[in-house]
């Protein structure tokens, strides 16, 4: 594991170059470049209001960029620090739902690939439940199924150790080591350094919207 | 010392006014009755001028006292001079054996013929009630020419329709709302002039006569104002009021000399319409339960036009509410500015009002059908507060969800339809159901624009058995066993939705 602001690995999948975005006339995120290779989890560490959650959403698309440019396979899946679960529908919808509506999947597939997904996750008995009856931990893991289901080559995370205990922290880094060495691109923003430590291979300090 | 000199100053204020109340008349009418009977003086709209007017002074002045005028809704005239909320109502109060039964009458002091006008082209073919099977009639409720018509309803064939006031059934005869207007010789010859292409049939339908109605306990001051009033059919004052006003005619000295020949308090029959039968029976029963068991089809069927009304008027205020939510919510600025508008508009005027508009002020250049009025009055109404409460349970939703729902791919449609708008409905059920049951109630204004429903159908009934009790509380009645199954239905769904 490295703490360096711009390493450029020989397989790039996702390239950030002079990243800017401003909120009005406010400048939240300023000249941030980096790249990732295929399979690597980074991990985007600072204090809070740092530009962290602000550099996932520009990733992600959520938020327009002012300058610079973004190059990154699509499609991009997210997993939200409040998992923001869809509340009017069970745990299996929440994942099959994007492979049914976007995808245009058959229905029984999509249905079957979601508990696997679930299942794999160690929350395929919850498949039924609604979003309000799960626990923390069992909200991320749905979250995380329904970020997987649409096969993302990157995935992005922001701060999932918020609402986990530390045994589950541990089991978190353990599934996304998992997931990278099944090929997956992982950038994840987090103030929780053992975390990082954890699951990571690299580490990119923000501080002031800038890498450091 | 102080602290006596506020009640010493109540008790010469409550002196002073009980001495002034003591040399005034106070008579009661309705000033939107128009001339010649009580309106407001174009020159001064402060007072009113009108044969009634100067029938009340008349009546003043014999009895050592000056007139002073109360407004009072025509339709309530009767429950407040029951009250004594005055000590006469005079506003054209058509004598009746119903008003005979409940409060103290005077002796008639103007004899009216209940007329029928239709347009001058209809003049051949429409002579007669018998001639206008499944035609609208027009009249005014709570009035002998109601009754008439409802008799002629059960031997005709004909469709009453009644009006709030004595203008409008014209001006829906010019506009072929209504096929004849039934009302007396004074409304009718007024009805005429003011609206070309109507003529009045030479027939009399029926005769009536105008009479003062006093408190039922009143009958010493009501003997007091017979006494002034054969007095002035004796010298003539009464002949100048109604000469002055134009609606002097022969049938007066005639009713003048029956009335002077006769010594009683009721010197002529209170009309001269020959009811049928269960019209008669009807005003024989009032204050009995068999009278309201008679009413009770004829509450169901209101009933039934209010629940369908309000269950229509709700669709189209939840579809269109919904539109108005989302282009609130996603439309781009001038849209979201001309719905803005829309809703504050809606909201910042009364229904009431609305109704009028869409029925009377639009009748130029779009004439709606009654029921088809009332249904966009209340929905389009209801719109504009149902499409508030959308936006506010859209906007409620967090904007987290649709983020998530985004970087999987859905699009905007996609996300309101299956993520969105589910949610806020959930949200906006309470408020909806709340809405529906003032809709229900709120039904009842379109009384106005002729749709007779629940409310309408039982102030008909009230005011021909002379009490609001019986009436009142089988309305409220009807009322609750619509409006409590619907809070009932709503609650199961929310629970249903929580255990989901």
């Amino acid at each position: 594991m490295t703490s360096a602001s711009a390493n450029a690995p020989a397989d790039k999948i996702l390239d950030v170059r002079s990243l800017v975005v401003r909120r009005g006339d406010r400048t939240i995120v300023s000249d941030v470049t980096f790249a990732t290779s295929r399979g690597e989890v980074v991990a985007l560490m600072g204090a809070s209001g740092a530009g962290k959650s602000t550099i996932l959403r520009a990733l992600a698309g959520l938020d327009p960029i002012a300058a610079g440019t973004i190059s990154i396979p699509r499609p991009v899946a997210m997993v939200f620090q409040f998992h923001h679960l869809f509340a009017n529908m069970t745990a299996h919808k929440n994942v099959w739902l994007a492979l049914v509506h976007v995808f245009k999947r058959p229905h029984a597939d999509s249905e079957r690939r979601a508990q696997q997904l679930l299942d794999a996750l160690g929350v395929g008995h919850r498949a039924s439940a609604m979003p309000h009856e799960l626990s923390g931990g069992e909200a991320q893991r749905v979250a995380i199924a329904r970020a997987l289901a649409i096969e993302p080559p990157v995935l992005l995370m922001d701060e999932p150790t918020a609402s986990l205990d530390p045994a589950r922290r541990g089991d978190l880094a353990s599934t996304l080591r998992e997931l990278a060495g099944q090929g997956r691109t992982i950038v994840v923003a987090t103030h929780d350094a053992e975390f990082a430590r954890a699951c990571a291979h690299r580490v990119l300090m923000v501080e002031g919207g800038r890498l450091r | 010392m102080n602290a006596r000199i506020p009640a010493i100053l109540f008790v010469v204020c409550l002196t002073c006014s009980l001495a002034a109340s003591a040399q005034e008349l106070r008579w009661g009418g309705d000033a939107e009755g128009g001339a010649p009977y009580v309106e407001a003086d174009p020159s001064d709209p402060g007072r009113v001028v009108g044969f009634d007017v100067e029938v009340a002074q008349l009546l003043a002045s014999g009895l050592g006292t000056t007139a002073r005028f109360i407004q009072v809704g025509f339709t309530s005239i009767d429950a407040e001079a029951a009250r004594g909320d005055f000590d006469v109502g005079l506003s054209g109060i058509e004598d009746s054996a119903a008003r005979r039964a409940r409060l103290a009458v005077t002796i008639p002091y103007y004899e009216f013929r209940e007329v029928m006008t239709v347009r001058a082209a209809d003049a051949g073919k429409y002579r007669s009630l018998a001639d206008l099977r499944g035609r609208h009639v027009a009249t005014l409720g709570s009035t002998l020419a109601y009754d008439l018509l409802v008799d002629a309803q059960v031997r005709d064939g004909i469709v009453p329709v009644t009006y709030e006031d004595d203008v409008h059934p014209y001006s829906d005869l010019v506009l072929g709302r209504v096929d004849a207007v039934v009302l007396d010789a004074i409304l009718a010859n007024r009805g005429v002039r003011r609206n070309a292409g109507l003529v009045n049939q030479p027939s009399t339908l029926a005769i009536g006569h105008y009479v003062g109605i006093l408190a039922a306990d009143r009958t010493a001051l009501r003997d007091r104002m017979n006494d002034v009033l054969r007095n002035a059919m004796r010298d003539g004052r009464l002949e100048a009021i109604f000469k002055r006003w134009n609606v002097w005619n022969e049938d007066q000295p005639r009713l003048y000399a029956r009335v002077l020949a006769d010594t009683s308090s009721y010197p002529v029959p209170a009309s001269s319409l020959a009811p049928s039968p269960d019209v008669a029976r009807t005003l024989l029963d009032s204050r009995s339960w068999q009278a309201a068991a008679r009413y009770l089809p004829a509450l169901f069927r209101a009933a039934a036009i209010t629940i369908v009304l309000s269950c229509l008027s709700m669709g189209l205020a939840v579809v269109v509410g919904a539109l108005i939510a989302s282009g609130r919510v996603y439309g781009a600025a001038p849209l979201r500015i001309a719905l803005t508008g829309y809703v504050e508009v809606i909201r910042g005027t009364p229904l009431l009002l609305q109704l009028f508009v869409l029925y009377f002020g639009l009748a130029a250049f779009i004439q709606l059908p009654a029921l088809a009025a009332a249904l966009l009055g209340l929905g389009l109404n209801y719109a504009a507060y149902e499409s508030e409460i959308y936006r506010g349970a859209l906007e409620a939703v967090p904007v987290g969800q649709l983020d998530a729902a985004r970087t999987l791919g859905l699009s905007e449609r996609q996300i309101l339809m299956l993520i969105r708008a589910p949610q806020a409905f959930r949200l906006a059920l309470a408020p909806m159901t709340n809405d529906f049951v003032a809709l229900l109630k709120d039904s009842s204004l379109v009384s106005v624009i002729t749709v007779v429903e629940l409310t309408k159908e039982t102030s008909i009934f009230a005011s021909n058995i002379g009490s609001w009790v019986v009436p009142g509380m089988m309305c409220a009645a009807m009322y609750l066993a619509m409006s409590l199954p619907l809070a009932r239905v709503a609650r199961r769904i929310e629970r249903g939705w929580r255990h989901a």
